[in-house]
């Protein structure tokens, strides 16, 4: 195969694999796309075929099937690379971002179906409507700090508290997580539950080293984390690999826990931070 | 006339990304009230990808960084012909801007002693870049989100202007129309802060996302504001090069500060082939004083691989030309080499590059702890924009300010890696305080609502044409032709023709046909895109045929030297009376003494 120079002449380009017709890319065969068209009233699957290559994602076949087959489809994306979030949706049934699913992962002899997240309202076609979450983060108490160590105004942290919170805070707020959740999926338990999104954020909060607030009782109270059985399905799903239920949520319950049902600790606890007040 | 539903503000932010958000925390720290209109979901917005870091000169790794040095780094990257004052004025805010984010929860890598660690990077004299690992951005774009909330900011996600509107001379507001339902509505603000971002779909291989269609140039250049620098676009020498679907994808330039070297297909370490003449002493003589380097060794020189970014994008290109590139087109990005040098190289490369291990892992099939990455380079960032003053960020329109991407002036011809953050924030946070002042000081404005109306009409034509081209074939060719005629590499000839093709595809993009319905309809909102598309690829090209020289992301085939008259200038633009697009050279200002004995002492 020959290849042409970088920006100085045409070639292999993302979307080769589409209209331009690269030239002979090992691998490249048809593959159909069982699309869900459609908004709040209803929709339904769709078929769409389409040319695929090699190193292909979905959201490389969505978006030529929207540049050639169907410029009105709806679907979000950023980055293309794992680092928005926001081009979550369920891929033969399971929750994922199109842009870190490649098609070698998947069988091609068969449609792929690709539809919107299940537990949002739809928007049109793969969009849904989101903005649940923002309300849900923005009565979360925020981020608190403790006095500055330093006279200049800084703080001294070491690395390895630093190291503690930073699986939290590698959230790219996808939302996969919310989606496949039981509680919100199935339970719609939206105005007393914030679901493991916003647990990994208040853990993150509750973890940092500098944070000073107390979310415990509105954990308990308005977040809703009793609602919670473990059954992990949200670490499951997770694009980031963040171990949700294991170190966010279990030990915000264990916390709570603490709190609420162990008097001795409580006290324990109210004295001590009597003496670092 | 349409009954347009009207939002009030007093400063209205357009671009949530960390410049945008910057500034909205800075007006409604004014108390005045603010909107914030992004094209995406909040969080999304592309600062989210930057992954090296902020550079400020905090001296905490080295004490014997400070403003000075930055100041002095950053003109010579952007080759003299940066706003002076900007340059300054960012050397000095940015380690107040990056410890202000420490105090709203962000939290970066440490030094043993508990303070906020700092990185090599291309350009930097001395480690100067506060960092996350590889995931600045995402630590940076969702500290700001999340304090942002908390400060009475009104977000308005999905939501794409349009049009600036005028009151007189002032700017009044905009017309904006959401994606989700295509309704339009007037957002009126005595005080109006474009913080778009850059243009990279103008051309095919790019690191943006489709957001970055030109719009704050655009809509600024259409609003009679002056844009400045438009010729110098960076291509960022190390973007992802297979497989095919995510060719420009950027590699971090951290991969180079921790060690990561550039061969070619014959194993040759070719950067240090060629270092330019003003680097030369800055740079180290074998692979082992830069390897030296990049641990930390204070009395090491940085190895070439850290060059400024448009010479290695440039060095990579030779390569590939005459023949020496790797399978697919570019070349060789070894880290995994270090396990010669260090133990658990694996581990540690993992830790210092999570994402980048994760990207290649799982969109390349590519271990980069045990094999090296193939790389080349991609459009990434516009040096040149709106034109600003370099206190207030205000452009030459009354009330219109600009910040980050889309403003020009701090880069110049070749901005450094880490300084576009940095940049952000300093600006970001300049702009909305004097957008802030500016709405206060005063009276309340009257958007002109004809010009809303025409822009709305305008809007909804391409569902009235049956027949016609769709808006992606338009958006394609433009890509194309911006790629191959005004790409890393320019001559006049081939810039003319582009000029001829963009005057035929703005004919197209005219007739542009949209199928389906109001309600989120990417098809018409690329068809809306082009339009941004098509001002700024024309900016670019006209002003980088009137630069007859090479210099900084400008590199001219035809004139392949710097040339020392052409210091003295910056390229600017602005809409003629007859709506053509009129070029000047304007004089750079003389620079102060003190700043000159700054640059003579540091350079």
């Amino acid at each position: 195969m020959t290849t042409p120079a970088i920006g100085t002449s045409s070639g292999g380009t993302p979307r080769a694999a589409g209209a331009q017709a690269a030239p002979a890319e090992s691998g490249q065969r048809p593959a159909t796309f069982r699309v869900w068209r459609g908004d709040a009233a209803g929709g339904a699957f769709r078929d769409y075929t389409t040319d695929t290559a090699p190193g292909m994602v979905v959201l490389d076949a969505i978006h030529q099937i929207q540049a050639e087959q169907a410029n009105d489809l709806a679907v979000r994306w950023n980055c293309k690379a794992g680092k928005c979030g926001s081009c979550s949706a369920e891929i033969n049934g399971k929750p994922r971002l199109m842009c870190m699913t490649r098609l070698s992962d998947l069988s091609l002899d068969k449609p792929v179906t690709v539809e919107p997240m299940r537990a949002f309202p739809p928007v049109k076609d793969l969009v849904t409507d989101v903005s649940w979450n923002y309300r849900v983060k923005e009565k979360i108490t925020q981020f608190t700090p403790r006095p500055p160590d330093a006279p200049d105004g800084t703080w001294r942290i070491q690395q390895s508290d630093v190291d503690r919170v930073q699986e939290f805070r590698k959230c790219i707020e996808c939302f996969l997580c919310q989606d496949v959740c039981h509680v919100i999926r199935e339970h719609h338990e939206e105005t007393e539950f914030i679901g493991p999104r916003f647990f990994v954020y208040t853990a993150a909060l509750e973890m940092h080293p500098l944070d000073v607030a107390d979310r415990i009782p509105a954990l308990k109270r308005d977040y809703g984390i009793g609602f919670c059985n473990i059954t992990k399905c949200c670490t499951s799903v997770c694009p980031e690999s963040i171990t949700i239920t294991d170190n966010a949520i279990i030990p915000l319950k264990e916390r709570v826990v603490d709190e609420f049902y162990d008097p001795l600790g409580k006290l324990v606890k109210l004295f001590s931070r009597a003496h670092r007040g | 006339m349409a009954d347009f539903e009207t939002v009030r503000h007093d400063v209205l932010v357009v671009g949530a990304g960390g410049a945008g958000l910057r500034a909205a925390i800075a007006a409604a720290a004014d108390g005045v009230s603010v909107g914030l209109v992004c094209k995406s979901l909040l969080g999304k917005a592309h600062t989210v990808m930057a992954e090296g870091g902020i550079a400020a000169a905090m001296g905490n790794v080295d004490d014997r960084d400070d403003w000075k040095v930055h100041f002095a780094d950053t003109m010579r990257g952007g080759q003299y012909i940066n706003n002076w004052r900007m340059a300054e004025l960012h050397a000095k805010e940015a380690p107040a801007r990056v410890r202000e984010l420490e105090a709203w929860g962000a939290l970066f890598d440490r030094t043993p002693d508990g303070r906020i660690l700092q990185r090599n990077f291309g350009g930097h004299r001395y480690p100067r870049l506060a960092h996350v690992g590889d995931r600045t951005g995402l630590e940076m774009i969702r500290t700001l989100q999340d304090h942002g909330i908390h400060h009475g900011i009104d977000v308005h996600m999905e939501w794409t202007v349009l049009t600036l509107l005028t009151d007189g001379e002032r700017v009044a507001g905009a017309l904006a129309y959401d994606r989700e339902r295509g309704r339009f509505r007037v957002f009126a603000a005595g005080a109006v802060v474009l913080a778009t971002g850059g243009i990279g779909r103008a051309f095919r291989i790019t690191s943006n996302s489709w957001e970055y269609t030109g719009d704050g140039q655009s809509l600024a250049y259409h609003a009679g504001a002056v844009l400045q620098d438009m010729e110098f676009v960076q291509f960022h020498p190390t973007g992802m090069v297979w497989p095919p679907s995510v060719r420009g994808i950027l590699v971090t330039e951290g991969v180079r500060g921790e060690g990561g070297v550039l061969t070619n297909r014959e194993g040759r370490r070719f950067m240090f082939d060629d270092i330019p003449e003003n680097y030369r002493a800055q740079t180290a003589a074998d692979a082992d004083e830069g390897w030296r380097y990049t641990q930390g060794d204070k009395n090491a020189r940085r190895p070439p691989e850290l060059l400024t970014r448009d010479h290695v994008a440039r060095s990579i290109t030779r390569e590939v030309r005459e023949g020496r590139g790797s399978p697919h087109g570019g070349v060789y990005l070894d880290i995994a080499w270090i396990k010669e040098r260090l133990p658990n190289a694996a581990e540690h490369i993992k830790k210092k590059l999570p994402s980048m291990y994760h990207q290649f892992k799982q969109l390349a099939d590519i271990d980069i702890t045990t094999e090296p990455m193939e790389v080349g380079p991609t459009t990434h960032y516009i040096m040149g924009g709106i034109h600003v003053d370099g206190d207030t960020q205000m452009s030459t329109v009354p009330g219109l300010f600009a910040a980050g991407e889309c403003a020009a002036g701090l880069h110049g011809a070749n901005r450094l890696g880490g300084n576009s953050l940095s940049d952000l924030l300093v600006f970001g946070q300049r702009a909305g305080t004097y957008a802030a002042q500016f709405a206060q000081a005063h009276a309340p404005v009257a958007p002109d609502l004809g010009q809303a109306n025409e822009a709305a009409q305008q809007a909804l034509e391409p569902f009235s044409r049956t027949t016609g081209e769709g808006p992606y074939q338009i958006q394609h060719a433009l890509q194309d032709t911006m790629q191959e005629l005004v790409g890393i590499v320019r001559r006049e000839e081939e810039m003319a023709k582009a000029l001829s093709q963009i005057s035929a595809l703005s004919a197209r993009a005219a007739q542009v046909a949209v199928v389906g319905n109001r309600e989120y309809n990417p098809g018409w909102h690329t068809a809306l895109d082009l339009g941004n598309l098509l001002t700024v690829a024309e900016a670019i090209t006209r002003s980088a045929i009137e630069r007859r020289e090479s210099r900084g992301g400008h590199f001219r085939d035809d004139f392949p030297d710097k040339d020392p008259g052409s210091a003295t200038f910056n390229i600017t633009l602005r809409k003629g009376p007859a709506g053509r697009m009129e070029l000047s050279r304007e004089p750079i200002r003389p620079m102060p003494d003190a700043l000159k004995q700054v640059i003579a002492e540091g350079g």
